[in-house]
């Protein structure tokens, strides 16, 4: 990245987001393990790993907003490169059990073992190594992502179709990941870790770096974000958006850009999975559940499309609503809840917190101006008088 | 791309004999017709006389079903896709304004600008002085100059179709293909609007669909009528106008 790249990128709001979330990043981690148990500002563990998971659904949100806010794809099976990412850490993490599993075989996961395998399948190959697990963490859901693209959008699939298309895609995964002899532990996922690079995953230190480290990677995620959109690639996206067989007659081969930022998407998504599934501690098929990439769209609905910061807003708004409401008596309306903020949103904020806070603040400025225009015209008023004299 | 090896043709845009069909109507029928390197040709015909298929098959939007359709004499047009002919310099204006109502004035223009249009290089683009002065021109010759900062939505429906315009002289193409400019313009800005076409044409070859007749009298360049499909008469607008199938089919007694 060139440093004009940088320059023109970083508004003043994306300045304050960057600065926002770098200072909870430390201070949320910092307070958890300096402050004493009793302090009234001691955040316990089991919030640092909360607040860490809501972060990995800001960047799965960013992603999801760079294609549909900008790029007008709207994807309704975003949620399989999130699970992609997730399962190839969840394989890493599975290999670094080693016979502390149940069974104790040094090579074969316990749920391996429990069915009779002899030997590891070849694509469970390499996961012993954190930093071929960490490539297949981008290339997995990238791949899938490129090939997915490349097929639909040369086809010309748009719209409501490649939405219907994306849900197959990732209710396919869904199924092809509950069966035993896929290989992915079938209905119960990966799960029962012990460290990440030497690190017990339930320790506090550990949850606390992989806290800072989702804040960093959301940081990350942002600021290529705002990269892509402030450049005069952004233009094109968004042209793509509002009038796409325009921008083909001016001669941009529109798929190309589909496929360069719906891999970047799905990349995105696949980092913010891989970061989510040591926190949560589990990874299973259920991630791949049509309806959690239906919610993520929701999120980003919620902040406001076409905004970035308001992506990843909604989603730690929602979800932390989602958090404080399933843990009450209200627990089982959660959904007609979620439905009811959707047709809400839809109804009353169609840009969104943030987008209805941004014409807001347009409409501010512009009465602004024109008051000043008024009162200046008024002046000239006063003086015109004095020259035709 | 199929590049023939000798130019068939001095013609800046020929097609001969194509025929289109959509589920058995004929939009097209055995289509024959010149523009030479440099000309203004406007197209006339009642609705359905197959203009604005005409262009889609030009700029690679629809394939005929037979015919040949070249660009430049050497090019084949029927074979390459809408980025690619756009690519080689054949821009089009549709016929409702359609300019990105969401970028503002410049913005419209600078996307038009026929620089590099990989994904890499808008990634990477800076922009540069020459590029800036071009919109500058631009902007001068549509009359956009003080909106150049405004959303392009927000524009009266004369200046979208004077923006669509402008984006094409940023695409600086061999030849533009104008569908309608004139609907639903004033009569003042129709009068500008020839004027703007008549100085495009200095250096571009352009063919024009209008039905505003007095408009098309004002280009005052060769006229064709289209209907059902192909060619009817061609000529000067007397010549055309005065024809007996022309006025049947199409301009009425």
């Amino acid at each position: 990245m060139t440093p004009h790249i940088l320059t023109r990128s970083l508004d003043r709001a994306a300045a304050t987001f960057i600065l926002v979330v770098a200072t909870l990043g430390v201070l949320i981690p910092l307070s958890n393990l300096l402050l004493p148990q009793g302090s009234a500002l001691h955040v316990p563990t089991y919030l640092v790993a909360l607040w860490g998971k809501y972060v990995c659904y800001a960047i799965l949100a960013l992603s999801i907003d760079l294609i549909w806010g900008y790029c007008g794809i709207l994807s309704l099976g975003h949620g399989a490169f999130f699970a992609l990412g997730g399962y190839a850490m969840g394989m890493y993490l599975m290999r670094q059990i080693g016979s502390r599993g149940v069974y104790g075989n040094p090579v074969l996961p316990d749920f391996m073992v429990f069915l009779n395998w002899s030997k590891l399948p070849w694509y469970w190959y390499g996961f012993d190594h954190f930093a071929f697990a960490a490539l297949m963490v981008l290339l997995v859901p990238g791949l899938l992502a490129f090939c997915f693209g490349w097929l639909a959008f040369r086809s010309r699939v748009t719209g409501v179709y490649l939405s219907i298309i994306t849900q197959a895609m990732t209710y396919a995964l869904l199924l092809a990941f509950f069966r035993n002899d896929f290989g992915f532990g079938g209905n119960n996922g990966l799960t029962d870790f012990k460290d990440i690079l030497g690190f017990n995953v339930q320790a506090e230190g550990t949850r606390c770096a992989l806290f800072l480290l989702s804040c960093l990677a959301l940081i990350i995620a942002f600021m290529m974000c705002r990269a892509v959109v402030s450049s005069k690639l952004g233009k094109v996206l968004i042209a793509v958006r509002d009038a796409e067989s325009r921008t083909r007659f001016l001669g941009y081969r529109v798929e190309s850009y589909k496929l360069f930022v719906f891999t970047l998407s799905a990349c995105m998504a696949g980092v913010a999975g891989a970061l989510y599934v040591p926190q949560v501690g589990i990874i299973n098929p259920s991630e791949f559940a049509p309806g959690n990439s239906i919610e993520a769209v929701i999120w980003v609905a919620v902040g406001g499309r076409g905004t970035l910061v308001g992506a990843a807003l909604g989603a730690v708004v929602v979800n932390y609503a989602k958090t404080f409401f399933t843990s009450g008596p209200l627990a089982p309306y959660w959904l007609f809840m979620l439905g009811a903020l959707f047709i809400l949103v839809t109804l009353l904020l169609p840009k969104g917190i943030v987008g209805t806070f941004n014409s807001w603040r347009e409409n501010q400025r512009s009465t602004g101006i024109a008051a000043d225009e008024a009162s200046a015209a008024r002046e000239d008023g006063v003086r015109a008088p004095k020259m035709a004299e | 791309m199929n590049v023939m090896d000798t130019r068939a043709t001095s013609a800046m845009l020929y097609l001969d004999g194509v025929h289109v069909s959509f589920d058995g109507f004929h939009a097209i029928n055995n289509l024959s017709l010149t523009l030479a390197p440099g000309e203004m040709r406007a197209i006339i015909g009642p609705n359905g006389a197959g203009k604005t298929t005409m262009m889609d098959i030009i700029t690679g939007k629809t394939r005929p079903d037979q015919g040949t359709v070249l660009f430049d004499g050497t090019v084949d047009l029927t074979r390459l896709d809408e980025t690619r002919i756009a690519e080689l310099g054949i821009g089009r204006k549709f016929q409702k304004p359609t300019v990105f109502e969401s970028q503002t004035v410049q913005d419209n223009l600078l996307l038009a600008l026929n620089v590099d249009h990989s994904v890499r290089g808008t990634l990477f683009w800076r922009g540069s002085k020459a590029e800036s002065e071009r919109i500058d021109k631009v902007l001068e010759t549509i009359r956009l100059t003080d909106a150049r900062n405004r959303l392009a939505g927000s524009l009266s429906h004369g200046q979208k179709q004077w923006l669509e315009i402008g984006m094409l002289l940023a695409q600086d193409p061999k030849v533009l293909l104008v569908d309608e400019p004139v609907a639903g313009m004033t009569d003042v800005e129709t009068h500008l609007t020839a004027e703007l076409l008549k100085q495009i044409n200095k250096n571009h070859t352009i063919m024009v669909v209008e039905h505003d007749m007095t408009f098309v009298r004002e280009l005052g360049v060769k006229v064709t009528c289209l209907h059902e499909g192909s060619v009817l008469a061609e000529g000067s607008i007397d010549q055309v106008s005065s024809n007996e199938r022309v006025v049947e089919v199409y301009l009425g007694r």
